[in-house]
Order: structure tokens, then C-alpha cells, then sequence
């Protein structure tokens, strides 16, 4: 059993899918983020989930979703701006990434530069 | 060749009757194929293989499946193929997450009532075998023995 529900949580959503937790989530946060499953939170649990997998923050409050096998998905909400800030870091790195690729995208183009003779041909 | 070669089974809410019924044909069939087979499970899908299988006969090794993920994730360990058995909304959100966080080739073992449904909504790389089956595992058994390993 992972230490998340040794933890102070608020549930709101219970056994219910995936789907609509993800929902709930978007619609419930003020600042919505997307995880790949197995992201580690609350040093032992590793998000289950289907792709895009949403986490939200609401004021010092961490939404996430939980998943049991018998049991369906959970909403569940923990205070902790340690987790908040982390969850910041995490997308701040990925855009940190992909701008980098697009960086260097532009400067290594797929094709070689054609010549003004080979356009002027055709 | 699989001699060598590592296979993860991953069982979910064991409340339809042919999962642990198919989880211990396929984990013996895998074995005398020359895998090493792991199962994986809750507590209660565990619970249930050790007293049908008390000596170890078909299932040497079984895993708790949050440090099979942790494992996985932290690249401690990683499988060849993986067979994630499901019926559920919850049992498809495990599928896609060994899906994403695993290299192993992927098989979606989809039965129960609405295995057609949730078989066609499965949108993450994995190979199905989808069979509507609940308490007669023959329509299942069958379409495991058509995977070509």
C-alpha cells in the first residue's frame, strides 16, 4: 500500500473512471498540469493512468488521480506546496525541452537549401 | 527462442472467474516455453493464486504490483512481454500505464461482460485479445493460443 493514504487526503470523486476524474480535475483547478503515467509523487506513488494524465493545483491543495483495481479511480486532494512546487519544475523543464527541439529544428533543416537554378528549372 | 527471455503477468480485481484461471494456464504455458513468468496482482488476485497453486507448481514468482510499476519506472527491472489482464475501467488505466512506462512487447487481455467496448477503446500501443468471457474461460484460452511468441 503506497504511503498516500497514510497521508491527510480530501476525496472528491469516488470510484468512478478515468475519464471523469480527468475531467473533474480540469475543470476544478486553477492551474491545470499533464503528467506521463508513472510520475512519482509523495516519494511512493507512481501516477496510474491513461494519457494525458491531469494533475491540478488549487490554492496549496495537489488533485490527482488514484487508481485501485477493484475499486474504480479516485479524486483525491493533499496539501502540499512541496508536491505544487515540483509539479511546476516538472513543466517548466518540459517546455524548457521542447523548445530546445524546435531550437534545433529550425537550425538543422530536413532538406538541403535548394538552389536558385534547380527553382529557377522547374 | 525464449529461453532467458522475461514475462510479466499482471492481474487485475479479480472478481471475473476466468482471470485466475487463465492467469495460471498462461503463466504455465510461458514456463515450459522456457520464460521466466512473474505475476503480479493486488493482494486480493494474489491471495487467490497462492491457495490454488500452494506448492508453487505453476507460479514460481509473484510481485506486488505497485513495486512492479515502482520497479519498472525507477528501471530496476523491465520485461520482454507483459500480459495485462483487464475487465474494468481501472484495469484498462493500468493497461495504458504499463503501456507507458514499460519496453515490453504489450498484450491487452480484455474479457468480461463488455469486452468488446472496452477493447475498441483501447488507444495505447498494445496487441488485443478480446474475448467475452466470464465463467467459461474457453473463449479466452483460445485466443491465447493463436499469440504467436
Amino acid at each position: 500500500m503506497s504511503c498516500i493514504e497514510q497521508l491527510k487526503y480530501r476525496l472528491y470523486l469516488e470510484r468512478t473512471s478515468f475519464k471523469e476524474a480527468r475531467e473533474y480535475i480540469e475543470k476544478n483547478s486553477e492551474e491545470v498540469y499533464y503528467v506521463d503515467p508513472g510520475y512519482r509523487i509523495f516519494k511512493d506513488y507512481y501516477i496510474i493512468g491513461i494519457p494525458p494524465v491531469a494533475m491540478g493545483v488549487r490554492g496549496k491543495e495537489l488533485l490527482f488521480t488514484y487508481v485501485k483495481p477493484c475499486h474504480g479511480t479516485f479524486v483525491m486532494g493533499i496539501d502540499s506546496e512541496e508536491e505544487i512546487a515540483r509539479l511546476r519544475e516538472n513543466e517548466a523543464r518540459k517546455v524548457k525541452g521542447s523548445l530546445k527541439k524546435a531550437d534545433k529544428a529550425k537550425a538543422e533543416p530536413n532538406s538541403a537549401p535548394a538552389s536558385f537554378a534547380d527553382i529557377y528549372r522547374k | 527462442m525464449s529461453q532467458g527471455k522475461s514475462a510479466l503477468l499482471v492481474m487485475g480485481c479479480p472478481e471475473v472467474p476466468v482471470q485466475i484461471s487463465m492467469v495460471i494456464y498462461l503463466a504455465h504455458k510461458l514456463k515450459k516455453a522456457g520464460w521466466d513468468v512473474t505475476v503480479a496482482g493486488t493482494n486480493a488476485p494474489v491471495k487467490l493464486l497462492k491457495v490454488a497453486d500452494p506448492e508453487s507448481y505453476y507460479v514460481q514468482k509473484m510481485a506486488d504490483l505497485d513495486q512492479t510499476i515502482a520497479d519498472i519506472v525507477e528501471k530496476k527491472y523491465d520485461y520482454d512481454i507483459c500480459f495485462a489482464f483487464m475487465h474494468s475501467d481501472a484495469g484498462m488505466t493500468y493497461g495504458a500505464t504499463f503501456s507507458a512506462i514499460s519496453g515490453a512487447r504489450l498484450f491487452a487481455v480484455v474479457f468480461g461482460k463488455n469486452a468488446e467496448a472496452l477493447g475498441e477503446s483501447i488507444d495505447y500501443p498494445a496487441e488485443k485479445i478480446v474475448a467475452v468471457a466470464t465463467h467459461n474461460p474457453a473463449p479466452l484460452k483460445n485466443k491465447i493460443d493463436k499469440v504467436a511468441l
